[in-house]
């Protein structure tokens, strides 16, 4: 990180290294986000009977993060995200049926093939406006369904990937009936790729993303290569929602074309926005309250609950989001406070 | 050949109609509006409702198709739509998407998830031959009126003085205003007759594209491809694109139908990559 600090070359050294401090201060832990995580694992440990829901809390809440990466952070919109939750839940799924049924290796191959996806992907986004960006991603997700649907002798179709069968975790933990192992599993997944996205989002990389996301041509003008940081942010945002789509396969052991469907990329839209894109727990409080939200409206009305997930969104938005935004962000800002300052 | 050619000319037709209400809001008053086919789902239905349960003679039904999407867009333009107009394309998104859901879930709640059935008079039904080239009868049928809706629609804008309001609110809404026009009305009106158009789509294009509750999710991209893809600079952008679209689909399903809607998509991000403003714009 130090290198690309380095580019000014007349930088005296106190200055350097008081901004040194200064990432070093703001990556360290608060209290409210290690309550947080102690919390998450403490919740499937007091209920073990909510295991599986736990684990699609888990899911959804990495996929919320990989599109707050670029949503949040680079400003970039996008109605596709599907698409790569899908290519790593396909990728994790074939994988496991004709080369091997070992959890990681499947979780990185799936994480690999979404973010090849991504990287390519990335140069279809960066030119135009937010509405061409929306248009393309879109499309791009819909052109990923159909080729599932098209190759059905691959993919199963509509029938779905059947016969997953996975190997148990590190070669000791089986995969249960009752979801403990994958409630587990999805969490210590969750959590590692958590903290490479604090990680990213507190470097002076992240930092760059904000200046880029708030005005591009300012960052332009200030040295941003704002391209290439959108190429790469976009690639990484792809890997995390393959691996999302990888524990998904994994854990249900089936894919279904359902992963790519166009619903997906808008639920997730809903789970970050009630969260808060723009700050790394928006993506996975989102994901808690969209759960338990559906879970409770599905018991409810099995069948229509749709619709009242689609008057909150409207609700939501002609309540003017950024007022909310704005009421959380104090708290937001003493939850993410580091130990020691207030 | 022929056949397959006037057959997609008359899809091509019908996506016109149905999309060219999301031309004028989303291609000239950039308002990203997904829930475009809710409205065309509000006509399809209302013909439904009204043949099932009233009896009424199909071609009867169509202007109620036309009036109740109508009056559905101009009522929820004043209450719903018109805050959303400032903000961000992701705000507007999120807000259509809510609709769409809510309308897909109430459709299935009211009407049930079947698909609905639409039956055609005598007089519209079976084909006849032109110069050796069967030709279904609705299809020509449908043709002649979404060919009439077109030209209607570029005499208005071209011809009349509330097409050049709408041109001038649409270009500058600030200097329209100080200039005496309306701007919120001619909205409200032009966001009423597209809506209208919708349904008339919906209700015409029952027979040849179904229709069930999930019907504004299984075309929403088509209507924003028609749109993307023919640009917004004038009518015939959008007009061009659709039928490119009706013929290049309907000849895709039935020579390669292992490729499906492939096309389709892969058409319209190599438009958007290489003429992000559409295919049919004239530079500005």
């Amino acid at each position: 990180m130090s290198a690309s600090l380095a580019l000014t070359p007349p930088l005296d050294r106190p200055l350097a290294e008081r901004i040194a401090a200064r990432f070093a201060a703001d990556r360290r832990w608060g209290w409210g986000e290690i309550l947080f995580w102690v919390a998450a694992v403490g919740a499937p440990l007091a209920l073990p009977r909510a295991a599986l829901l736990f684990n699609e809390i888990a899911i959804l809440a990495l996929f919320a993060l990989s599109l707050d990466l670029i949503l949040g952070f680079a400003g970039i919109v996008s109605l596709g995200h599907a698409a790569f939750l899908g290519v790593g839940a396909y990728t994790a799924g074939l994988f496991a049926l004709h080369v091997w049924d070992d959890p990681l290796a499947g979780l990185f191959a799936g994480v690999v093939a979404a973010g090849v996806l991504g990287f390519l992907a990335s140069f279809l986004i960066l030119r135009g406006t937010d509405l061409t960006r929306l248009m393309v991603t879109l499309g791009v997700a819909q052109l990923l369904f159909e080729l599932a649907n098209t190759f059905s002798d691959v993919t199963g179709g509509a029938d779905g990937l059947q016969g997953v069968a996975m190997g148990p975790v590190l070669g000791l933990f089986r995969f249960d009936i009752r979801g403990h192992v994958a409630c587990g599993y999805s969490l210590a997944v969750l959590f590692a790729l958590f903290v490479i996205a604090r990680r990213i989002a507190k470097s002076p990389f992240g930092l760059s993303l904000r200046a880029i996301r708030d005005n591009r041509l300012r960052a332009s003008a200030t040295g941003v290569d704002a391209n290439r940081r959108i190429v790469v942010v976009y690639t990484i945002s792809a890997a995390f929602a393959g691996a999302a789509g990888a524990l998904m396969a994994q854990t249900s052991q089936f894919v279904s074309l359902d992963v790519l469907d166009f619903h997906r990329s808008a639920d997730l839209m809903l789970a970050l926005i009630v969260g808060g894109p723009g700050w790394l727990y928006g993506g996975l409080i989102g994901a808690i309250v969209f759960k338990l939200l559906q879970e409770a409206l599905a018991s409810v009305t099995p069948q229509y609950w749709q619709f009242w997930i689609g008057l909150l969104l409207v609700l939501f938005v002609l309540g003017g989001r950024e007022r909310l935004d704005l009421a959380l962000k104090s708290l937001r800002g003493r939850f993410a406070a580091p130990r020691g300052r207030g | 050949m022929l056949t397959i050619l006037f057959d997609g000319v008359a899809y091509g037709m019908l996506l016109f109609v149905l999309a060219s209400g999301l031309a004028v809001t989303l291609g000239l008053m950039n308002f990203v509006n997904l829930a475009h086919g809710a409205f065309a789902m509000a006509g399809g239905y209302t013909t439904v409702i009204l043949m099932q349960r009233y009896g009424a003679p199909f071609l009867a039904t169509l202007p109620l198709a036309f009036l109740v999407p109508a009056a559905l867009g101009a009522v929820l333009e004043r209450v719903l739509y018109r805050p959303m107009y400032e903000k961000s394309p992701l705000d507007q998104v999120l807000f259509s998407i809510g609709l769409v859901f809510m309308s897909v879930a109430g459709v299935d709640y009211f009407m049930g998830s079947q698909q609905q059935l639409v039956r055609l008079p005598e007089a519209l039904q079976g084909r006849f031959d032109l110069a050796g080239v069967g030709i279904g009868k609705y299809r020509a049928f449908v043709i002649a009126l979404c060919g009439l809706i077109a030209l209607a629609l570029q005499a208005t804008l071209v011809g009349t003085r509330f097409g050049s309001r709408l041109r001038a609110a649409v270009d500058d809404p600030r200097v329209a205003r100080g200039l005496g026009v309306d701007v919120g009305l001619i909205f409200s009106a032009t966001f009423a007759v597209g809506s209208g158009l919708a349904g008339l789509g919906g209700a015409l294009g029952a027979e040849m594209l179904g229709l069930d509750p999930n019907f504004p999710l299984k075309f929403m991209i088509y209507f924003l491809i028609v749109v993307t893809v023919g640009g917004a600079s004038n009518i015939a952008g959008p007009f061009l694109a659709a039928l490119l679209i009706g013929v290049v689909d309907v000849a895709g399903k039935y020579y390669a139908p292992q490729f499906g809607a492939f096309i389709i998509y892969g058409l319209m991000i190599a438009v958007l990559l290489l003429r992000p403003n559409g295919l049919f714009a004239r530079a500005r």
